[in-house]
């Protein structure tokens, strides 16, 4: 069904409903790794 | 053998050619008194007012009715219902399975906030005057409620579909925190209980199982990477709220108004975040496969099947019970180690030359939280190519290796027990991931969602075990005077025993047995159909 041409119809929501959950969540692992840091400065 | 009546017709609106498919399941799923009816149907003419005589009959195995044009390609009426029913989420020919991840995703990583429930929790006790074991009861009841929702509510999540049970998890969660809102407002803490622990804890039930047969019906190429996707989204919802939650409360603090700001915030962006999902989601139209996909050939790898169990059976099916013990067992080792990651390292390293600070404890806290949610994605994904068996022998075996590995070593490497720690916890968050796809290779897709929900328990029991094994023992050890990695050993060796029993249960793990399968309809010629049972696994 999702072949290439049917795919690109849909790229604008495709890039939407990704960003949508992939910036909340690329901002919670940013978080992490400032966390993270501490290990290997303690 | 079933011979079905085919007693019912449907009305059909004035669009040209339509195709009425319902097999005996489905209707079981709809209406559980006419289990025994199969109506599958296909009818012609525009403008049907009248019962229309049945033309054809044709094979369906999904687990939903649709109404097809007349080339069979495009859904063009819906069966009966509203907007959440699983027959409106029915996509088009053109939609894209790649949308269905992110749909997934903004209900997991929303209800993944409850694993961030303790930033909540110094503020709730010095507003409101509550002990720190009052202060966690919101937290405790919503996981008892996640596990019991999960556990009953899936029958009704599998009937209903995605969309109804992805807004009912949006409603529950979202009234949760307004509920609490409510309850910190007027000082009423048992509000803040009932709402956040019993209806939001059944948005978290509902909510986790909402996607699970959803994903695996887009994917059956790659189910163990869909529902890793998913899972891990869980996972990270925590490491979103956590922040989140802290720079909120620190914007309008920590008095009671500040608080239930902070949740009545919560509550609305949450049901923003969710809507999104609920809009998004879609089902496979039927007999719909990924291009060059072929099931009878995925079947062939040894544990797949092509037949169907109900959850009822899937019960009374000793692979359930056997997995039951891995999930149970996986979950308890890992969860042992995260729940006391921070004194466990510090303890461990406390009579060293380079002993952990608070800061590097709590690194490390983080750094295995990571390793728990890339586990879910990358381990739940091998699993797609080297089979599910085979990935908890790793998950089981190589984690009661990791475990002994730091028992002999004690506190004689510190990178050691970090490599260790990271490779137990990362098989954890696989253990949880792959297990869908496990049961769906076991068990089918049509009530996978809902086994997966009983499967749950497991989990709930995991993390009374868990915990209870490493402070209890380590109580005791500090008790009789004891330091250093003294206090875990003893424990360390319960966690290889129980994955060795983990290892065994999952070695037993056999095809199930036909007997508990579904009647599958066999094309027999028109106005004939036969109910027949699916082959085996």
């Amino acid at each position: 069904m999702a072949d290439q041409g049917e795919t690109a119809r849909h790229i604008p929501l495709m890039i939407l409903a990704w960003a949508w959950v992939v910036l909340p969540f690329g901002y919670g692992v940013y978080q992490l790794l400032l966390k993270l840091t501490q290990l290997f400065a303690g | 053998m079933i011979r079905p009546r085919v007693d019912e017709h449907v009305r059909l609106d004035d669009r040209v050619m339509a195709a009425v498919l319902v097999v005996a399941r489905d209707v079981a799923m709809v209406r559980p008194s006419e289990r025994s009816t199969v109506t599958v149907s296909m009818a012609t003419g525009a403008a049907l007012e009248q019962p229309h005589p049945i033309m054809d009959t044709r094979t369906l195995s999904t687990t939903y009715c649709t109404f097809m044009s007349e080339d069979g390609q495009k859904p063009i009426l819906a069966a009966p219902g509203g907007f959440l029913s699983r027959s409106r989420t029915v996509a088009p020919p053109n939609w894209s399975r790649w949308l269905v991840p992110p749909a997934a995703l903004s209900v997991h990583l929303a209800i993944g906030q409850a694993y961030a429930w303790s930033v909540f929790k110094p503020p709730l006790e010095s507003a409101l005057h509550v002990s720190g074991t009052g202060s966690a009861l919101p937290f405790q009841l919503g996981i008892v409620m996640l596990g019991l929702s999960a556990a009953f509510g899936g029958p009704m999540v599998e009937r209903n579909g995605p969309r109804w049970a992805m807004f009912v998890s949006m409603i529950c969660f979202s009234s949760g925190f307004l509920l609490a809102a409510l309850g910190v407002s007027t000082s009423q803490y048992w509000l803040v209980v009932f709402g956040y622990g019993f209806v939001g804890g059944i948005g978290l039930g509902i909510g986790y199982i909402s996607p699970v047969s959803t994903l695996m019906k887009w994917f059956p190429d790659r189910p163990g990477m869909a529902t890793g996707i998913a899972i891990m989204g869980f996972g990270g919802g925590a490491l979103i709220a956590s922040p989140w939650s802290t720079q909120m409360l620190g914007t309008f603090g920590t008095d009671t108004g500040g608080i239930a700001t902070t949740f009545l915030v919560h509550g609305l962006v949450y049901a923003v975040f969710m809507s999104m999902g609920v809009l998004l989601v879609r089902v496979p139209p039927v007999g719909w496969v990924p291009r060059g996909w072929v099931p009878a050939k995925a079947a062939a790898r040894a544990l797949i099947t092509t037949a169907n169990v109900s959850a009822r059976n899937a019960i009374r099916t000793p692979q359930f019970w056997c997995l039951w013990v891995v999930l149970c067992f996986n979950v308890t080792a890992g969860i042992g180690i995260l729940e006391k990651a921070a004194p466990m390292i510090r303890d461990f390293f406390a009579n060293t030359a380079t002993p952990v600070s608070v800061g590097a404890a709590a690194g490390f806290v983080a750094l295995l939280s990571l390793a728990n949610m890339t586990g879910r994605i990358v381990w739940s994904s091998t699993s797609d190519l080297i089979g599910r068996k085979n990935m908890y022998r790793v998950y089981l075996g190589v984690g009661a290796l990791l475990y002994l590995t730091i028992a002999l070593a004690g506190n004689a490497h510190n990178f050691v027990f970090i490599l260790c720690a990271i490779g137990i916890l990362s098989f954890y968050g696989g253990g949880f991931a792959t297990a869908p796809a496990y049961l769906k290779d076991l068990f089918g897709t049509y009530q996978v969602g809902a086994i997966h929900g009983r499967l749950l328990t497991a989990w709930s029991t995991a993390g009374v075990l868990g915990p209870l094994i490493i402070n209890a023992i380590a109580d005791s050890q500090k008790a009789a005077g004891r330091t250093g990695p003294a206090l875990y050993t003893t424990s360390l060796y319960i966690m290889i025993g129980l994955l060795v029993v983990g290892f065994l249960a999952n070695e037993l793990i056999r095809p199930v047995n036909p007997r508990f399968h579904e009647p599958q309809v066999a094309e027999m010629g028109p106005q004939e159909t036969l109910l027949t049972r699916q082959g085996g696994s």
